[in-house]
């Protein structure tokens, strides 16, 4: 438990600073170090159990069928490093409450701190891979926002963008050489895998794993060629740099290292590609580190240089060189996160941290100066310092080491890069403390206030200390690099002397040749500005611009705005993932006997296919095209009946129908005729398109067809009757079976009426209304409009057919019918006397609110199943009965009868909202409403009859009603 | 009989892509249509095609159709009505508002209203 609390107190605490920042910064930092001590404490108390050697561990499940759960544990390197990070990051706290500005979000950053600080508690503590990835992706994310913390300057942002970029890619290579590395152990749990070191190395992807493993770790950590983001993540505020880079994330690489160590390391390619990348990068980052002006500069390829030489240690796979690695990597902390810090304090104080506008700052601020020297000093590797021990074991190893063969290459190439160490670490403390007194400082130096000295002076004294006693250092180091190694370590004493050996004399030169160097610094400077000097960052941002590029251009390809283009695609697509899909699939043979085709079937097959043909040569008359449309629904209507599904035929031709008028509807303010537009080409693009479609649909429907095949039908069959206490089984699986189903259709139903009203009734206002109210019929209006037969006729058939649709609906259960339908045939029906007397006569005399009508339909059916609860048995559960009254015979009532009325009033009040609202339209256009019963004003006998009745009659009212 | 079937359903699917892909309005509505037909006797077909066998349970009856693939077409022709009200009244709408029933407007915006309803902008009190 004390585990989960030492990640978790990070994040818990990053809520506390944004709010303390109220009460002052103060009070802000005093918090967030709280936090931090807090968690430290409790790492400590573990310290006794990790240096006896115990692994103490946490567990909880979290996704057991993912292999993702909470599991962490602490061993001598989970202690060594949860304890750099805590302890250095309660250093940067203090620094930089001293460091920020007044104008500086201190809540924020101490926020952004914290999440930092957990996310790597939570790499180093976690047992389970997949949770150790996230953690990894939480330190990119959280150190994108440190790094960006001043998002004023655009350094700032495009350095956090450039670390997201490259440390992110890397989290992805990661992640997938994790997955592989657990599925070859079997379980993702670190002390799992950590166990089967051998089985994973004679694996045949224990390669990919490892270069994808590597590729995350290297990025981290800043390896060549992923070096690169590093300095530019050096616009960051000084304290995030001093914690980034010293401690903490570019460690996470290194830390993973010799996490995976056991498991991972002695093989050849760990040697080659491990050691020679660390080689690389410790040679090449101290070449430019040497040159750089800016002090976080130099100190960021320094710290380059130095994590080369740490991988380059891993990468040996002998136990020594892990010793070497782990003290150097608690050494590297200690000096470079007190160089750090001076910088700050020099930029801070002087105003610049420009090594050519300072020199002579040692009379000025002299206690930064020592603090800087003496760190300068361990970085060069002079003895009596920490970094002295650690750089003597280095050239120890290297010395002993051949590669490819090679004696010499290692030791000469690890000499080259202390030579350039030791140069820049004289520069460091030359050029900035010592020279002489300059009189242009951008600001007055002098020495910053006890908070910002008073952590780089606490890490000095560490370096000092274990320089000089190194024996301090011994056991911390024997328990870590015993964790790393995962078995038993060589015998070995951290001692300032070992003799006269090759390392000393090795270290010599670097001294000499680093003062040497310093000494000509000019003239090497020419050197390297005649060397070709590729730019990391202009390589990057060429990278990021050509895949922009690349992007964009298939953007653009792909989505140019033009729906038909997308629609093309669409189609494509799908023709390519179905023919995909039925090819690679295994297909049974057509065995289940055809039906015969009768002559009338093929008249009808005639009829449907002469209909699509004209359909589409056609299709410009829009008229006609409606016309057409409904020859087929009818004709599909008596397929339906043909073919044993009498609801299908009457549902089909009720809403065709519906769908004509309106369609017809809706052609009185659109364009009659189609124009001709798409080039042939377009259109012998879009025919192979469909006839293709046509091709697969149908091609895949007849081998369906041909084939036998089992159905859950059976039950539905058999339970119809006994079930849902009715015959028609087709109704009951609608009201009864699937009745939720139904349920959600009709909710859908009644949203397309309500979308339809919100779409109509917003045309009336703006541009749409304005053109409707000049609309000019673009057809001659017939003279008669409301022909007295068809008034006479539907006003008389009005009530068969409400009788008609009760009929349908009632004996909706027991044969074909039900609420579907008779809400269709209801609908007809008072559309019938829109058609035949007008909107507005009709209107008038319809009294019913349709959204009120589709609203209760809704609840009634979903109170239907309620109450199915209060009987206490599952939503829509019907139940049924048999009644006698006087008079009637013996009739059934079931509970879907509710059901049913719901969806009928749904299907009605849907379709009349549109109808009604499409009506809305075309009143406001033309339509005028005509009070008497028919537009024929029936003359009285005694009047005289005017030649043109009907027309002055209809012209009075048209006037009447305008004004 | 299932040739027939199958190559209507075809039929109709070709048809309607062809609509589909058509650059006004109207005709995509349209072709939205014919695969509403087409889809709904595709679905409808899966329960395979039987002849004076209505899922109606009677003493009398020789067998079954299979019901399942009916109830589930039934609601299919309901809901393709309401999608096909919904897209013939957004395709109004837009007409109204743009003056044009053009499915693409990639070249740009065209001009608008233009001066046709100014005049009678303030009138809007009917119905």
């Amino acid at each position: 438990m004390t585990l989960a609390w030492i990640v978790l107190l990070p994040f818990i605490g990053a809520a506390l600073p944004g709010l303390l920042i109220r009460a002052g910064r103060d009070a802000c930092a005093l918090t967030t170090g709280s936090v931090t001590l807090l968690a430290l404490v409790l790492l400590l108390t573990q310290a006794p159990a990790v240096f006896a050697g115990e692994v103490i561990q946490a567990r909880w499940e979290w996704l057991p069928w993912l292999g993702l759960n909470v599991t962490f544990f602490l061993d001598g390197l989970g202690f060594f490093f949860a304890g750099l990070i805590l302890g250095i990051g309660l250093l940067i706290i203090i620094y930089a409450r001293y460091y920020l500005s007044k104008d500086d979000p201190m809540g924020q950053f101490y926020a952004y701190l914290l999440l930092f600080q957990g996310a790597m508690v939570g790499i180093v503590l976690s047992d389970n891979i997949l949770l150790l990835l996230v953690f990894w992706e939480l330190t990119s994310l959280s150190s994108f926002l440190l790094i960006g913390y001043w998002k004023h300057l655009p350094a700032g942002r495009q350095g956090a963008r450039m670390a997201l970029a490259v440390t992110g890619m890397g989290g992805l290579s990661m992640i997938a050489g994790m997955l592989i590395l657990g599925n070859i152990a079997g379980s993702y749990d670190l002390t799992v895998i950590l166990q089967h070191g051998a089985e994973i190395q004679a694996s045949p992807w224990y390669l990919p794993a490892l270069l994808l493993i590597l590729g995350g770790c290297f990025t981290k950590s800043a390896q060549f060629p992923f070096h690169f983001w590093l300095p530019h993540a050096m616009a960051a505020p000084t304290p995030v740099s001093a914690y980034l880079h010293s401690a903490t994330m570019v460690k996470a690489g290194i830390f993973l290292m010799a996490r995976m160590w056991p498991v991972l390391a002695g093989t050849e390619a760990w040697f080659y590609i491990v050691a020679t990348t660390g080689l690389a990068t410790m040679a090449i980052g101290a070449w430019i580190a040497l040159f750089k002006d800016d002090l976080k500069g130099l100190l960021a390829h320094s710290t380059v240089s130095h994590l080369g030489l740490v991988t380059m240690l891993l990468g040996f796979g002998t136990p020594m060189a892990a010793i070497a690695g782990v003290f150097h990597i608690l050494n590297h902390a200690t000096f470079k996160c007190a160089l750090f810090m001076t910088a700050g304090i020099v930029d801070h104080e002087a105003g610049t941290r420009d090594a050519r506008r300072l020199g002579g700052l040692a009379a000025l601020m002299p206690i930064t100066a020592t603090i800087a020297t003496l760190a300068a000093f361990s970085m060069a590797g002079l003895p009596f310092f920490n970094g002295f021990l650690s750089k003597e074991m280095m050239l120890h190893e290297a010395a002993h080491t051949p590669w490819a063969g090679n004696p010499w290459i290692l030791p000469a190439m690890a000499t080259l890069g202390a030579v350039f160490s030791v140069a820049y670490s004289f520069r460091y403390v030359f050029h900035v403390f010592f020279g002489p007194r300059r009189d242009d400082y951008p600001q007055h130096p002098h020495d910053p206030p006890a908070g910002m000295y008073l952590p780089p002076a606490f890490l000095v004294v560490l370096v000092v200390l274990i320089g000089l006693v190194p024996a301090l250092a011994q056991p911390l180091v024997t328990v870590v690099a015993g964790a790393v190694v995962g078995g038993p370590l060589p015998e070995f004493h951290l001692a300032i002397w070992h003799g006269v050996t090759l390392a000393l004399g090795l270290s010599a030169v670097a001294v000499a040749g680093g003062a040497f160097l310093l000494w000509r610094h000019a003239v090497f400077n020419k050197l390297r500005l005649a060397l070709p000097r590729p730019e990391a960052k202009t390589m990057f941002d060429a990278l990021v611009n050509g895949l922009a590029a690349f992007s964009n251009l298939l953007i653009d390809g792909l989505h140019n705005g033009s729906l038909r283009r997308y629609l093309a695609f669409f189609v494509t697509a799908t023709l390519a993932v179905g023919v995909t899909a039925f090819m690679s699939g295994e297909h049974a043979a057509g065995l289940r006997a055809p039906m015969p085709a009768p002559l009338v079937p093929i008249l009808g097959w005639l009829l449907l296919v002469g209909a699509c043909i004209a359909i589409v040569f056609f299709h410009r008359n829009r008229l006609l095209t409606l016309v057409i449309i409904g020859v087929m629904g009818l004709i599909l209507s008596i397929a339906f009946i043909y073919l044993s599904a009498p609801d299908l035929a009457l549902t089909q031709i009720s809403v065709e129908v519906v769908t004509v008028v309106l369609l017809l509807l809706a052609l009185n303010f659109l364009p009659k005729e189609t124009p001709r537009e798409s080039s042939m080409l377009r259109r012998l693009r879009d025919g192979t398109l469909a006839v293709f479609s046509g091709l697969g649909v149908g091609g895949l429907i007849y081998l369906i067809m041909t084939r036998d095949f089992t159905s859950i039908s059976e039950y539905h069959l058999a339970q119809s009757k006994p079930g849902g206490g009715g015959t028609n089984v087709v109704n009951v699986i609608l009201v009864d079976f699937r009745g939720f189903d139904t349920f959600g259709e009709i909710i859908v139903l009644g949203i397309a009426a309500l979308a339809i009203y919100a779409l109509l009734d917003g045309a009336l206002h703006g541009p749409a209304a304005r053109r409707l109210n000049s609309w000019i019929p673009d057809q001659e209006r017939a003279k008669d409009r409301h022909p007295l037969m068809m008034v006479v006729a539907t006003r008389v058939m009005l009530p068969l057919a409400l009788v008609v649709g009760i009929f349908i609906f009632l004996r909706g259960h027991n044969e074909p019918g039900g609420g579907f339908i008779a809400g269709l045939v209801v609908s007809i029906a008072f559309l019938m006397q829109y058609m035949a007397s007008g909107f507005g006569w009709a209107e008038r005399r319809m009294k019913i609110d349709y959204h009120a009508m589709i609203a209760w339909g809704v609840l009634l059916a979903g109170f239907t199943g309620v109450g199915a609860w209060l009987a206490g048995r599952p939503f829509l559960t019907s139940d049924y009965g048999y009644f006698k009254l006087p008079l009637l015979e013996k009739f059934e009532l079931a509970t879907v009868m509710g059901f049913d009325i719901g969806v009928f009033l749904t299907v009605v009040g849907s379709v009349m909202l549109a109808l009604a609202n499409l009506s809305r339209l075309a009143r406001r256009t033309e339509e005028p409403v005509s009070d008497e019963p028919m537009d024929f004003k029936p003359v009285p006998e005694e009047e005289e009859i005017a030649p043109d009745a009907g027309l002055s009659a209809d012209v009075a009212t048209q006037t009447g009603e305008r004004s | 009989m299932e040739l027939l079937v199958a190559s209507g359903v075809g039929v109709m699917t070709a048809a309607g892509v062809y609509l589909l892909l058509r650059a006004r309005t109207f005709p995509v509505i349209i072709g939205i249509a014919l695969l509403s037909y087409a889809v709904n006797t595709f679905l409808f077909a899966t329960g395979r095609l039987a002849t004076n066998l209505p899922p109606v349970i009677s003493d009398s009856a020789n067998g079954y159709t299979d019901p399942l693939p009916q109830a589930l077409v039934l609601t299919a022709i309901v809901i393709s009505f309401g999608m096909t009200a919904v897209i013939v009244v957004l395709a109004l709408r837009a007409y109204l508002e743009a003056g044009s029933d053009e499915v693409d407007t990639a070249e740009g915006e065209r001009p608008g209203t233009g001066s046709s309803g100014d005049g009678a902008g303030t009138g809007g009190g009917a119905a």
